[in-house]
């Protein structure tokens, strides 16, 4: 058959496909009943897991903030962004992905340190992280770091070794620099 | 003035102009009900199973363009409802379900016909409700009509709890404005990127093969006038999906009918020789598509819609347009005009429309009729005879949907009342119920098959309860038979649950109803009863036609193929050198 000699002069369209990324999504909404279940629903709707969630007031009353970061492929991503948009709760989303912003999270980190060695050098690693020791007993020190995803990561794996016997992280928070291409000396 | 929650429903649904709702009471709903019995003003259409009542209320939104609103108790009244919200979702139907919930104080109790109905139609919603407050009624009631109305229309769950309906309070009912002025995040974008408009018009200029593609939510914006011009100005064909039928109409010499998997072949033709695309409150849906690589593979997309979300959701496109569809319309005519702006290429688009005309007298929509058995689509053509065209049709899912779209021609908006997204067999009677109690003044034909018709068929009592006169033609082939076409074609004929040759007596059925019964079993009874059923006013008719059992719908392109594997009439191929245009 010719059938397919046809098709092959032909120029066939374009199935977009785009990276799969990590993405940070801020979402401001009106705090409205069920407001957060609408926003994971329609995020578990895509397939996609929420890597972290962080939600709080803003400073106008009603109005509360959500940082949302999520793995996915961007063109989807962008799917998911708009589909937010359209959640009759939803004031404000912005993908922060590729725009100069300011990323923190805090975390709090118990760590074995049943000796003198082992609490000097926690104490040591945690300054140098400028974090602080919120709860000690004889057995365990509590740290607490806040940070980029980098500086987190670091702080958790020179902990390792130690023993972690419980970690909490409270999600990623982001803002959109004022003037984006300038190196933050704070970072 | 202090009154009950329940009153401040009603009072509210009579504000925003309600004039129907469609329903079934129980204990989560009574108060609602019972101040419908003392306040009046609005009629109830008691259907006998809640997803008859959610068809209802699409069906007579789809007619009419006006909300459609439903009622129920909670639990499994709630649950009910389900199959007709997610169809209000997905073919964008605006419509508001009230669904009565158990006291505040027992949500989440597990309480007696306790269900999180807002949890579980959360995905299927535009938005809902869950009313916390007395005072909070009139608003929420008039957000949820703002809501399913405006933007992309949807549908909108209001979730009453019962001591909320008790509860009195004095609230007035605030303006639209008042109401609606807390919801800061929904601004649906109207009017359309200027920029955009202008290079839309260059394309519109430019092109030697544009195509306009058009679906429903060019009638949902009520755009038909708008597209008339812009065909005829600019020498456009026009082809429409299931939803957009209507919104252009079929018997104009630049119509292509509908396109996609069962569309005709100059439709998916042109489609996919275009050089332009403009897409009209369309949304690239994988029934119209096929493969979507070689969807319209040498042209630029123009796509205008209310949501930006469904732009470049399945295809990208190239000049992507906000707005209502109406709006955008008007502008890109008014740039046109204002411009001067003409056809760049006459002889070229003269030619396109010559090839079109080629294709569609090569292969116009047939079948081969039989003076011995009934062919369903002789059946459909009876109907658009002694209709003069000029019905309302409304239609189940399968076979006899895609027959009755391809030969009756539709030629006005809101015409042919189907269930596109979601494909709900049972969809057909109950929509067709509602369209007829929407527009009392236009013959309205379900055409069902046994298999859907089985699933509602208890609203055949509403009709006859209400004497509303839907006339009812069962395509019946004794099977499942969309399904059973796909065995044929696909699994060679293996033919696993889909025969339904045990079934009622639809004519005693109809007669047990109230209702009237006919049946024909060779092709000379079917115009005699098509033409007595039109005369019957008071009540239901229904038609039991014995039709060919294994007639298929043809043409058809397989699922997930491209348009160049569609099959015509027998299983015949297309002439592939006649397909494609060179360059
Ligand atoms: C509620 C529901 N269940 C199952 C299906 C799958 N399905 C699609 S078409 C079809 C057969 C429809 O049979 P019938 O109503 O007799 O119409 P016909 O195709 O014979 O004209 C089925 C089972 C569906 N669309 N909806």
């Amino acid at each position: 058959m010719s059938e397919f000699t046809v098709i092959e002069t032909r120029k066939l369209r374009e199935v977009r496909k785009g990276a799969t990324r990590k993405h940070i999504i801020n979402v401001t909404v009106r705090n409205e009943f069920g407001v957060l279940a609408r926003i994971a629903t329609l995020i578990a709707g895509k397939g996609y897991n929420i890597e972290s969630l962080s939600v709080g007031e803003t400073h106008e009353k009603g109005i509360s903030r959500m940082t949302i970061e999520i793995i996915g492929d961007d063109i989807v991503i962008d799917q998911v962004v708009k589909q937010l948009r359209k959640l009759i709760d939803t004031i404000k989303v912005r993908d922060l992905t590729d725009i100069p912003h300011v990323e923190r999270e805090l975390v709090l980190i118990k760590v074995h340190t049943p000796t003198a060695r082992a609490r000097d050098e926690v104490l040591r690693i945690t300054e140098i992280f400028r974090g602080k020791v919120v709860d000690v007993s004889q057995e365990t020190y509590t740290v607490e770091v806040t940070g980029d995803e980098d500086k987190i990561r670091a702080i958790v794996e020179l902990l390792k070794p130690f023993g972690i016997k419980e970690m909490a992280r409270t999600g990623k928070i982001a803002m959109k620099r004022e003037l984006g291409w300038e190196e933050n000396p704070q970072d | 003035m202090s009154r009950k929650g329940a009153d401040i429903v009603i009072e509210t649904l009579i504000e925003e102009g309600v004039e129907y709702i469609f329903g079934l009471p129980g204990g989560a709903i009574m108060e609602v009900y019972d101040a419908l019995y003392r306040v009046g003003g609005i009629k109830h259409i008691l259907a006998r199973h809640e997803q008859g009542a959610g068809h209802m209320a699409e069906g007579y939104a789809k007619a009419t363009g006006k909300v459609g609103v439903a009622m129920v108790t909670s639990g499994p009244g709630a649950t009910n409802l389900v199959t007709p919200i997610a169809d209000a979702y997905m073919d964008s139907v605006p419509t508001v379900f009230i669904t009565g919930q158990v006291p505040l104080h027992l949500i989440g109790n597990d309480a007696f016909q306790e269900v999180d109905i807002i949890g579980i139609t959360r995905p299927i919603t535009k938005h809902s409700f869950l009313v916390k407050r007395v005072e909070d009624l009139p608003y929420v009631i008039r957000q949820a009509f703002h809501i399913a109305r405006t933007g992309r229309p949807g549908p909108v769950v209001i979730d009453l709890p019962k001591d909320i309906t008790q509860q009195l309070s004095d609230v007035s009912i605030p303006s639209k404005e008042e109401a609606i002025s807390s919801l800061i995040g929904y601004k649906p974008h109207l009017t359309g990127n200027p920029q955009q408009i202008k290079k839309a018009v260059k394309l519109i200029t430019e092109a030697k093969k544009p195509v306009l593609y058009v679906g429903g939510g060019a009638v949902n914006a009520e755009a038909q006038d708008e597209l008339l011009e812009l065909a005829e100005l600019m020498r456009i064909p026009v082809t429409t999906t299931t939803q957009g039928k209507g919104a252009f109409p079929e018997d104009h010499p630049l119509s292509l009918r509908m396109l996609g998997m069962h569309g005709t072949y100059y439709a998916n033709m042109a489609v996919y020789n275009c050089d332009l695309l403009i897409a009209v409150g369309a949304r690239f849906d994988d029934r119209v598509t096929g493969k979507v690589e070689e969807f319209a593979p040498n042209a630029k997309i123009i796509h205008i819609d209310i949501d930006p979300a469904s732009i470049s959701k399945n295809i990208i496109v190239d000049v992507p347009i906000v707005g209502d569809v109406k709006i955008v319309l008007n502008k890109i005519l008014e740039e046109i005009k204002k411009k001067g702006a003409k056809i760049l290429h006459e002889r070229e688009r003269e030619e396109w429309l010559e090839q079109i005309n080629k294709w569609k007298k090569m292969y116009p929509l047939t079948y081969k009729n039989s003076d011995k058995v009934i062919k369903p689509q002789y059946v459909i053509e009876q109907i658009y005879e002694v209709t003069r065209g000029e019905a309302i049709l409304s239609a189940g899912v399968g076979q006899h949907q895609m027959w009755t779209a391809m030969f009756y021609k539709f030629s006005f908006p809101r015409q042919f009342i189907n269930s596109g997204g979601l494909g709900t067999m049972g969809f057909g009677l109950p929509a067709g119920i509602g369209a007829k109690v929407g527009r009392p003044d236009i013959p309205v034909f379900v055409v069902d098959g046994d298999g859907s018709f089985m699933m509602t068929m208890q609203e055949v009592v509403t009709a006859v309860h209400y004497k509303i006169p839907v006339k009812v033609a069962i395509i019946n082939n004794g099977y499942l038979g969309m399904v059973r076409q796909w065995q044929e074609l696909f699994y060679e004929k293996r033919y696993s649950e889909v025969d339904l040759s045990i079934q009622p007596d639809f004519v005693k059925l109809a007669e047990a109803c109230g209702a009237v019964g006919f049946r024909a079993e060779k092709p000379s009874e079917v115009r005699e009863i098509l033409e007595e059923a039109m005369r019957i006013e008071d009540r239901p008719v229904i038609m039991d036609f014995h039709v060919d059992r294994e007639e298929n719908v043809f043409p058809m392109v397989p699922a997930g193929k491209s348009y160049k594997d569609m099959i015509l009439e027998d299983g015949k191929s297309p002439d592939v050198e006649t397909m494609y245009l060179v360059g």
